[in-house]
């Protein structure tokens, strides 16, 4: 079906105020906007949670989250200066730094990826060997991960475009398909298949760690006002560590949400889906403190990214990375 | 006291009789109750899984038509396309007629692989559906890749027609859809090739409708799930289209659900006990599949209601069950109180007759029946033992006053025997020793002995046949007899004979006796004696053989009056004991019946041969009683016996 869905010209006019100067309207707190890279769902509980909390206002920040989803491409709109802040995944934004959109990174969220191949047992799928010769499914605009993991154990796959369901494996289409562990991995459980029924393909076991969500911001933002982007970074982080401390109140909250874009998920996913997101933001084996950007992690992904001939430049790690957390 | 042990017979008597029955009667009731209550709940299952078959199937077969009414006209329009090249306008046409007649659908669209509609253009999916003014259009874009849409790219893939997920309705109009994709392929250069998708949209509000109207008992209730497991139609509207059957499993931590949701999306069919997480009861579901879309209908009702008349029913049964219980109870224990009532009360009556006090009044006999019976028994007891006892009290009298009067007799008998020894303390010519031993019973032994003269020692011994008080007053009269005669001093022979004539007149009894009869020279030791059938008497001599004096035997006296004795004769020499014995020695009996016998008693003469007369004849009569042992004497034992130490 098509979610042939526009941005309502009230949000369009709303933003283009927003992104004005806060001194215009007057009081303390500054109007920022903020674009999820998806519909509203426990992937960004911490953003939510700190909105609702009131964490963003004592940061000074009086903030708008827009609604997120397939028909808004988070750096576009960043681009545009539809959005003051957006959160992307770092292979897609090392990727539009490269090709010239001056995002700059201010908060590496997610520390280990979340991104997995899934597969039944029952095609006889168990090790990377498996896969070869059989249909994957792969999300077109994330594949670089898959590709590099092909590569890494010589396997020949017949890649398949995958939709943004999970449904093409779930009818058969497909021997193994992308997911997300946080999303469609807990929807399969959800359609009716046991976690013993399946393999999951975690690439950071596979020394492919690319690590996903974090905090993008033109550069020009950045340089106009430093001090909003780390607000908004602490901000941000102090409502994940609420979340994760309190996780009944922030699926509430998500789940406030979630109801008001009418989107079709339930509580049980959207904690399944918290619960990976903790794992993946403060994984119990890795010590980075939250929001910042491993420079080992950034070199892995240029370098998948510069094989696979999808960046010819690397952008220097000083320029894309700038830590905003830890300062405030 | 007598009362207490009575009653508390009586109630262990009523109680067990009641703990038998009722117990019995339990088990059987819970039985039938037991079985009647599982035969009727599978029949109530049974009846409403097949009730809920039928309405599950008959929806389904309701949906299905529809559902394949549309199927139909993508699949057409898919033939078509591979057939022939339409302009854009007769595509559009195509899709606008889709739309006019067929109700049922919302949109359709005809979507093309890239550049396969038209060599320059990439995208090609005209959409048309109903708007609120006529039917709307959306023409392809370049933004809207429906190459990756779930209802272009799964039929795609799989190269058949395919139902989608249920979605949601664009413009936020909450209207749950879902659509059907048909691929279409064209034969180019042999080779059949992928072309595009044909797909249309429908509304699925009158499936929810359809689903809703299913419906039994008061809080039955039906609800849809597409392939996913996903709620597609459900009473609790904020399931829809967000929660999946996995989901509420998840959040309720109910493995058995996911069990059941796992069957009901592999298309299968059944009925099963669960828990509704809707209304929180405990449920049956009767499920099914939409073959064509592969959904699932699942029919729900709460058991409560289910099994509401049968519970009311069994209720009706338990009351029954437990008033009859109590009926019994009582007319058990009215029965047994009826039953053990007399029995307690003959039993304390009994009690007092067993103490003897046999003039009680025991309750008259009111039934016909075993305790009406044993009451009469117990009357008719008590009646002959009342007579049995006064007639043994007369007996009793009359048996001691008589064993009175034979106690004097006998006393009276032995008084008549010489008992004072030595008798003749001043004689030296020869001793004497008499003894007799009586039999319990009055029996006719004798013995006497006197001196008829200076020189003459007589001495008899005799054994009057027969025992008790006749025998007695033979024994006195022949005695008195021989006293009488013998004082004659009269020859032995002579002395019989003529107790022979008197013992024989007028003996109507015809009782007899034997005697022995000695006389002693007590200055020769000449011994004169006569023999009237009795045993013959034992000389024990010095240095010599023990012998027997079995001359001069003849016929007992009181049989025949003309009867003559011979006398024998034998000179007795210093020293020589006469042994004289009746046969309560010699016929005294061992348990074996062994008799004593003449050589036992020689033996011990011989042996006690110089022993005084009184030792010696103790001698023997212990000897006769160890011999008998333990056995009763049945007669009397009389010894005499007489040592000549005269002459020389």
């Amino acid at each position: 079906m098509k979610q042939r869905s526009h941005i309502p010209a009230f949000l369009i006019l709303a933003t283009i105020f927003l992104v004005a100067p806060p001194s215009a309207f007057g009081g303390n707190l500054k109007k920022v906007t903020f674009l999820p890279q998806w519909t509203p769902q426990a992937q960004f509980a911490g953003y939510y949670v700190a909105k609702e909390k009131g964490i963003y206002e004592q940061y000074g920040i009086d903030l708008v989250i827009l609604p997120g989803g397939p028909d808004n491409p988070p750096c576009e709109t960043l681009a545009k200066g539809k959005a003051d802040f957006t959160s992307m995944f770092l292979a897609s934004a090392i990727q539009k730094r490269s090709s010239g959109v001056k995002v700059v990174n201010i908060g590496q969220l997610v520390q280990r990826s979340g991104y997995i191949l899934v597969a039944r047992k029952s095609s006889g799928i168990v090790s990377p060997q498996d896969l070869n010769g059989k249909r994957v499914s792969l999300w077109s605009d994330f594949q670089l991960q898959s590709l590099a993991f092909f590569r890494k154990y010589n396997l020949h796959v017949n890649i398949i475009p995958q939709t943004f369901t999970i449904n093409l494996f779930l009818r058969g289409g497909v021997d193994a398909a992308s997911a997300m562990w946080y999303n469609e991995y807990h929807t399969l459980l959800n359609s009716g298949l046991d976690e013993d029924e399946l393999t999951a393909f975690f690439f950071d076991k596979y020394g492919l760690n690319f690590p996903e969500d974090g905090i993008y911001c033109l550069e020009a933002t950045l340089k106009r006002d430093r001090a909003l982007c780390a607000a908004f970074v602490q901000a941000t982080i102090e409502g994940w560590k609420y979340a994760f401390a309190h996780p009944d109140e922030a699926l509430d909250i998500v789940m406030k949400y979630v109801n008001e874009a009418h989107i079709g998920t339930n509580r049980v996913h959207q904690k399944w889906m918290l619960e990976r997101m903790k794992d993946l933001i403060s994984p119990q084996e890795v010590k980075t403190p939250m929001g910042v950007l491993r420079e080992e992690d950034y070199n892995l992904v240029s370098r998948e990214l510069t094989l696979k001939g999808v960046i010819h430049n690397i952008p220097s790690f000083g320029k894309f990375y700038v830590q905003c957390s830890g300062k405030n | 006291m007598s009362s207490v042990p009575g009653k508390t017979k009586r109630k262990k008597l009523a109680f067990k009789i009641s703990l038998f029955i009722l117990s019995g009667t339990t088990c059987i009731f819970l039985a039938a109750f037991g079985y009647n209550y599982y035969y009727s709940r599978q029949l109530v299952l049974k009846n409403v899984e097949e009730n809920a078959r039928n309405l599950t199937l008959a929806a389904v077969n309701k949906i299905e038509t529809t559902l394949s009414g549309v199927e139909q006209v993508p699949r057409f329009i898919s033939s078509a396309l591979e057939n022939h090249q339409y302009s854009r306008n007769d595509l559009l046409q195509m899709i606008e007629d889709i739309l006019l007649t067929n109700p049922d659908i919302f949109g359709a669209s005809v979507a093309f692989e890239p550049f396969a509609f038209h060599p320059q253009s990439r995208y090609f999916a005209p959409y048309k559906f109903r708007g609120k003014n006529g039917f709307g259009l959306h023409p392809p874009e370049k933004e809207f890749q429906y190459f990756l849409r779930d209802w272009y790219l799964i039929p795609k893939e799989l190269g058949r027609p395919v139902w989608s997920e249920p979605y949601f309705s664009e413009g936020g109009g909450n209207v749950i859809m879902s659509t059907y994709s048909v691929p279409f392929y064209r034969v180019i250069k042999g080779e059949r090739r992928f072309k595009g998708v044909v797909e249309v949209d429908i509304a699925l509000e009158w499936l929810k409708d359809i689903v809703s109207r299913i419906s039994i008992y008061q809080s039955g209730y039906a609800f849809l799930i597409s392939q996913n497991g996903v709620i597609v139609t459900h009473p609790k509207r904020n399931w829809i289209m967000r929660e999946s059957i996995f989901s509420i499993a998840e959040a309720a931590g109910d493995s058995d659900l996911r069990k059941i949701g796992k069957d009901m999306v592999r298309g299968n069919e059944g009925f099963v006990q669960m828990q509704s997480h809707f209304t929180g009861k405990k449920s049956w579901m009767y499920y099914a599949p939409l073959p064509s879309i592969g959904w699932s209908i699942g029919v729900v009702f709460s058991e409560e209601e289910l099994f509401a008349n049968m519970k009311k029913l069994n209720w009706a049964v338990f009351v029954i069950g437990s008033a009859g219980f109590v009926f019994l109870f009582l007319v058990i224990a009215w029965i047994s109180k009826k039953i053990t009532g007399p029995i307690s009360t003959l039993s304390l009556k009994t009690a007092d007759i067993a103490k003897g006090n046999l003039d009680i009044e025991l309750p008259s006999a009111k039934s016909d029946d075993e305790v009406g019976e044993l009451t009469t028994s117990f009357e008719n007891m008590r009646m002959a033992l009342k007579e049995y006892i006064s007639t043994l009290k007369e007996t009793t009298a009359a048996k001691e006053r008589m064993e009175s009067e034979l106690k004097i007799a006998r006393i009276i008998q032995m008084s008549f025997l010489p008992k004072r020894f030595p008798p003749f303390p001043e004689k030296d010519e020869f001793e004497i020793y008499a003894t007799l031993e009586p039999a319990l019973e009055v029996g006719g032994d004798l013995y006497d002995f006197f001196l008829v003269d200076e020189n003459h020692l007589f001495f008899s011994i005799g054994d009057v046949s027969d025992k008790g008080v006749p025998a007695a007053l033979f024994m006195a009269v022949t005695k008195t007899l021989m006293k009488g005669i013998a004082s004659q001093g009269l020859a032995p022979s002579e002395v019989l004979g003529r107790v022979n004539i008197e013992l024989c007149r007028e003996n109507e009894t015809m009782m007899f006796c034997t005697v022995f009869c000695g006389l002693l020279n007590i200055k020769t030791g000449e011994l004169l004696y006569a023999n009237a059938g009795h045993n013959p008497p034992l000389i024990v001599r010095a240095g010599r053989e023990p012998e027997l004096l079995t001359q001069a035997k003849g016929v007992m006296m009181g049989i025949r009056e003309d009867t003559t004795y011979n006398m024998g004769k034998y000179a007795m020499e210093r020293g020589d004991t006469l042994i004289l014995y009746t046969d309560g020695v010699t016929e005294a009996m061992d348990r074996d019946k062994s008799l004593f016998a003449t050589d036992r008693l020689l033996t011990i003469a011989i042996q006690n041969k110089d022993l005084p007369l009184e030792d010696l004849a103790s001698h023997i009569i212990k000897s006769v009683k160890d011999f008998a042992g333990g056995e009763p004497q049945s007669d009397d034992i009389t010894i005499l016996a007489v040592r000549f130490t005269g002459g020389g």
